[in-house]
């Protein structure tokens, strides 16, 4: 048995990221998860859904939910990750003055997502895109 | 769960079946089902939010009357501070005070000079870094059960202190004992209250087993009768021993004002409670050291048991305070902070999970879903859930019909109608 989920994440409005993660975090309390699993979901999926609109203009978030796990897999068609070893550094950011002003891009969202999650995947090719597959186990 | 009492009840027979209470509930505790609402009782929290917006006046929430009074030897009033900002040209608190003694109570202690107390104690709590930050107030009971319902991870974060009232109220008994010699089931302790949670919180206490609150007042109900007695009053007894901190508990921001510590957050109003508590819940707030949240907009002068407006009840107890003395009673006035403090924690109730196990509830989800496809996503609240996918949760659960939708019905029927009109060309 399991639940899946789809969402768009739009680029337009900054204030609108999170809304896909806010979702799941819902859906997850409706069926009974513990608490800190949902706090490592919610906090992990937000982090990637502001990436996506800082930096990829926008994608699309599919979320896996089984008894044992959640997987949140996040795609964007942007301009994918040109040293993943620096962008996993933390407090390192190439995000725009105007974004930091907004208070985001402080380098911390993909530090947090490694932190908050059992299993992280990264397949990015410059130009093309980044898929990001992170795993929370229960 | 311990059985459920709730303020909050439905006067049926003015009851019309209308949408207002299911889609203002920030709990989505109430349903109309066979033309009337009906309160879900593990969801409710008592905030009073359905008796503020009711146009019929349908939702009550229960409340003692002034003949409780009889029922004890020594009656003791407990005002809770918003008392104090209800009535119009008025510059002496004393007279209030006074007001109470006329109405039949033989002494009055002010929920405010516990306040105090407790602002004082939860510095030093706060101080000695035992607590895990932010900090949630407790002061509002329903922002409390609010976390208990929807935000069950953070009950570590709630402050586990005795409210004002209570605090008020094991004092004010002490007292009387002390002073008269009666036993303490003859000493009535009464609060005089804002809101309808506070009868909650006495009949089910939050943090202990037994309240120390013998009787719980409403504000408007016994309103015109203290107007009458205020009025005319031949002397004002100096009654009055709180200062600015305590009295300024009664709106938002007061609390935090008191704890003397400028990085604090206060909100105010159910629907900003809950966005706080979502960013709170995310990690969002991390940096802040106390977080004061009141259900009511304005703070516990907006209460559904004021009589006057909370903006300006605000103003006008902001105007009293003027003069006052910073704080006039300190938590060394009770001796040991553990007796100021919850003795049991707080348990989460998340009343919000659609089964007990979790493949049970991914079974009910998938048939939530399916449900919610069929549905308009108009969330018109016709069918008596407040949103397309609370009726779509309904539905799985077996508490409701897919056709409750007026719109399916009316496709249904539509459908019908042309078959019939087939059969009779």
């Amino acid at each position: 048995m399991n639940i899946q989920l789809h969402y768009t994440v739009s680029a337009d409005d900054f204030t609108r990221a999170g809304e896909a993660s806010g979702a799941v975090k819902a859906k997850l309390k409706q069926l009974g998860f513990r608490p800190d699993v949902i706090r490592k979901v919610a906090i992990a999926m937000y982090e990637g859904e502001i990436n996506m609109v800082i930096h990829a203009g926008g994608g699309v978030a599919d979320v896996d939910i089984e008894a044992d796990r959640v997987v949140v897999v996040l795609t964007d068609q942007g301009p994918g990750i040109p040293d993943i070893e620096k962008a996993m550094q933390e407090g390192y950011s190439t995000a725009s003055e105007t974004v930091r002003n907004l208070g985001f891009g402080a380098g911390m969202g993909l530090p947090n997502i490694k932190k908050y999650t059992d299993d992280l995947i990264i397949d990015t090719e410059i130009g093309k895109g980044t898929r990001i597959t992170m795993t929370v186990l229960v | 769960m311990e059985t459920l009492f709730h303020s909050v009840t439905l006067d049926t027979d003015k009851c019309v079946g209308c949408t207002n209470c299911i889609k203002h509930c920030p709990t989505e505790a109430i349903r109309v089902r066979g033309g009337k609402a009906t309160i879900l009782s593990q969801r409710c929290i008592d905030c009073g939010e359905c008796i503020r917006v009711c146009p019929h006046h349908a939702k009550k929430a229960r409340h003692d009357s002034l003949d409780i009074l009889k029922n004890f030897k020594h009656t003791v009033a407990l005002p809770a501070p918003a008392l104090f900002g209800q009535f119009n040209h008025l510059d002496d608190i004393d007279i209030i005070l006074t007001g109470l003694l006329e109405l039949g109570f033989d002494s009055v202690f002010e929920v405010s000079r516990a306040a105090e107390i407790v602002s004082d104690a939860t510095r030093r709590l706060m101080a000695d870094g035992k607590l895990q930050k932010p900090v949630i107030s407790s002061a509002c009971p329903a922002v409390v059960r609010l976390i208990q319902v929807r935000f069950p991870h953070l009950c570590d974060h709630v402050l586990p202190m005795k409210s004002p009232m209570e605090v008020a109220a094991a004092l004010a008994r002490q007292r009387v004992m002390a002073q008269t010699g009666l036993a303490p089931e003859d000493i009535g302790v009464i609060f005089i209250s804002p809101c309808p949670a506070k009868v909650t919180d006495v009949r089910l206490p939050i943090g202990s087993d037994r309240s120390q609150v013998d009787g719980v007042l409403s504000i408007s109900n016994i309103y015109p009768q203290l107007v009458h007695k205020m009025d005319h009053l031949t002397h004002v007894d100096p009654l009055f021993k709180s200062g600015l901190i305590g009295v300024s508990w009664s709106f938002i921001g007061g609390e935090a004002a008191g704890l003397l510590n400028e990085n604090h957050l206060s909100a105010d109003g159910i629907q900003n409670v809950i966005k706080v508590l979502e960013e709170l819940e995310d990690d969002k707030l991390s940096d802040l050291d106390f977080i004061e949240l009141n259900a009511c907009s304005g703070g516990c002068v907006g209460g559904v048991f004021t009589a006057e407006n909370g903006y300006v009840a605000r103003a006008r107890i902001k105007r009293l305070r003027k003069y006052m003395p910073v704080s006039c009673n300190r938590a060394d006035d009770v001796g040991d902070l553990t007796a100021l403090q919850w003795n049991r924690p707080l348990e989460e109730n998340p009343a919000l999970k659609l089964a007990d196990n979790i493949a049970d509830a991914m079974r009910l989800m998938q048939q939530a879903d399916e449900v919610f496809e069929r549905l308009p996503n108009l969330d018109c609240g016709s069918c008596g859930a407040p949103s397309c996918r609370a009726l779509a949760g309904d539905v799985a659960l077996g508490e409701a019909q897919e056709n409750d939708c007026i719109f399916l019905m009316k496709q249904q029927i539509q459908e019908i109608a042309s078959r019939l009109a087939g059969i009779t060309e």
